[in-house]
């Protein structure tokens, strides 16, 4: 349990009489990349929105590193080191590629940001951006306002952003969806060089993608984990099978 | 079409070269407009930063340009009595000292954009216009209920503030002091922007989830900019009471939050410069067209509607379109 980063315990939230998390417990170790699978309607984006603190559970609680964060904001978690990227693009469509990096790494540096020094006079801090782009293979744009991007250079900022907080634990909802081949091709080999760095909770659609990163997949329906092993384990579980993998594998 | 670095130039150099031109041949009503400019661009510099800067829709901000203006009055009105404002437990003078007057008109409008912007800041939209716009009524009726300072009829100061080394009875010295005071403001507006907060803010305003993620509090960012909004333009309430040797609730009306947001739509929301455009074109489609009409807000309104429907970036944005953004 030492290398535990992130847990839930026995999460529930309901929506009236809908269950969107039913007792769920998972965690994410060291090093590793944690998959959850299912149905559209599963409840995954609560899950996520639960553990990163945009949505308050009703029962159990979130622990991140061995602290309870579950009664702190997103942007308290967020300072523990708890990333995240988003389904739907969050991003400041007037801002430059370069800004939204910086500002992460602004933040990150030092909460209480400045109010008079200008933030491009942050050398330290722009030159740890510029690196962060690269790595993401996002200099060639780092002057590009974001409404100017690709579908996929957009998720590509995503996690810039997320690795400018020096993430705990990265929570990544979706971040293949809406790419091609190509991207999802890339966006794979971008993940797999990312686990060493931060275990990376990860729910997706994209069964190639799942079944090429994770080490552990969990999948969830109606709001239930009904499995949770290795990818062999969950390709050969019957009722995941019944449930969601059936005509994907 | 021109850079915006060369339009703020020529902004700031067209006031001063007004003036100038108005102090040579001796036509000190030219001067006062300026002034008026001037001080009417420091309160669109304050608001600006709220709307232009935090997307925060204040259909309030009268109220801390009233709060600006009646520090002065209040402070002036004792001065001008020789009654103390309080004897005990402490006892404290009015004063004549527009330094004075200033720090004190900073505080206390600060103060009321803590407290007002800690309430309304957990609204959004039309709620949050909404709230603002009440509290400034409240303070318009505390205003005209308060018989101490004039109630309805307002409270006049009979000789202008001082400002040491200075005559600020005369014109062209008073201006030099406003425009000295919108020159501060509009660097603070300008080192703001640039700032990491100010990126912060600015992304708020674009995405509350984006800015949370990297471990902002919008909350926080929203009300630290209210704060110094609401401060900035408390400081022109006082500059503009003194102008106009005169306080009355009539600054705290929703005209007024109206016509400060007008400044900054017409000149540009967002824009350094936007509400010095703003508040320039105010006050000269006023002198023009009021000679013409009593009725001038008619153009006024046609002009609005054509920079909202047509020009979002405002004055400002029609002259410099196609320079400002990059890539």
């Amino acid at each position: 349990m030492t290398d535990v980063i992130l847990r839930t315990e026995g999460m529930s939230k309901s929506f009236g009489a809908v269950m969107a998390s039913e007792d769920v417990s998972l965690d994410l170790r060291a090093g590793e990349i944690h998959a959850i699978i299912g149905p559209n309607g599963a409840g995954k984006s609560t899950l996520i929105g639960q553990i990163c603190g945009a949505i308050e559970p009703d029962r159990g609680r979130v622990v991140l590193n061995g602290a309870d964060v579950t009664e702190l904001p997103v942007h308290a978690r967020a300072q523990l080191g708890l990333a995240r990227t988003f389904q739907i693009s969050t991003l400041a469509m007037e801002d430059s590629v370069l800004e939204h990096v910086l500002l992460g790494v602004l933040s990150t540096d030092q909460p209480r940001l400045g109010l008079w020094r200008g933030a491009k006079s942050y050398r330290s801090a722009e030159d740890r951006a510029r690196t962060v782009l690269e790595r993401v293979g996002l200099s060639a744009v780092a002057s590009r306002r974001v409404a100017k991007l690709s579908h996929a250079q957009r998720r590509q900022l995503d996690v810039a952003i997320a690795l400018t907080l020096r993430p705990k634990a990265l929570v990544m909802d979706e971040p293949m969806a809406g790419l091609g081949t190509d991207g999802s091709r890339m966006m794979t080999e971008l993940l797999g060089r990312l686990r060493q760095e931060a275990p990376i909770l990860l729910v997706e659609h994209d069964m190639d993608a799942v079944f090429a990163l994770a080490d552990r997949i969990s999948v969830l329906v109606y709001g239930k984990i009904i499995a949770s092993g290795s990818v062999d384990q969950i390709r050969s579980n019957a009722d995941v099978r019944e449930a969601y993998l059936g005509d994907l594998l | 079409m021109i850079s915006e670095k060369l339009l703020n130039g020529a902004l700031i150099a067209g006031l001063l070269l007004v003036v100038l031109h108005a102090h040579l041949t001796d036509a000190p009503f030219t001067i006062t407009l300026a002034t008026k400019v001037a001080i009417l661009a420091v309160a669109g510099v304050g608001l600006n930063i709220a709307l232009g800067l935090g997307g925060l829709v204040s259909l309030g901000h009268a109220a801390f340009f009233g709060i600006g203006g009646y520090a002065m009055g209040i402070l002036a009105s004792h001065a001008q009595s020789y009654v103390p404002l309080m004897q005990s437990p402490v006892l404290i003078e009015g004063t004549k000292s527009m330094p004075v007057i200033w720090l004190v008109a900073l505080l206390a409008s600060a103060l009321a954009a803590l407290l007002i912007g800690a309430l309304s800041l957990r609204t959004s939209g039309v709620y949050f216009i909404m709230i603002t716009l009440a509290f400034a009524q409240m303070f318009y009726y505390f205003a005209i209920s308060w018989p101490a300072y004039g109630g309805e009829d307002g409270l006049s100061i009979y000789v202008r503030n001082g400002f040491p080394g200075l005559n600020t009875l005369d014109p062209i010295q008073y201006f030099l002091v406003c425009f000295g005071v919108l020159v501060l403001a509009l660097l603070v507006s300008f080192r703001l922007r640039t700032s990491p907060f100010g990126l912060a803010l600015n992304a708020a305003r674009q995405s509350t989830a984006r800015v949370q993620a990297i471990g902002q509090n919008p909350f926080r960012l929203r009300l630290t900019a209210f704060v110094i909004s609401g401060a900035i333009t408390g400081l022109a309430g006082a500059l503009f009471a003194d102008l106009n040797r005169f306080v009355s609730p009539t600054m705290f009306s929703w005209q007024t939050s109206g016509e400060i947001m007008v400044f900054v739509i017409l000149g540009g929301v967002g824009r350094v410069m936007g509400p010095l455009a703003g508040a320039a074109l105010f006050i000269l489609l006023e002198h023009l067209l009021g000679g013409v009409s009593d009725y001038w807000h008619i153009y006024l309104g046609a002009l609005l509607l054509g920079v909202v429907l047509f020009a979002r970036g405002g004055l400002v944005g029609v002259l410099t379109e196609g320079r400002s953004g990059d890539d």
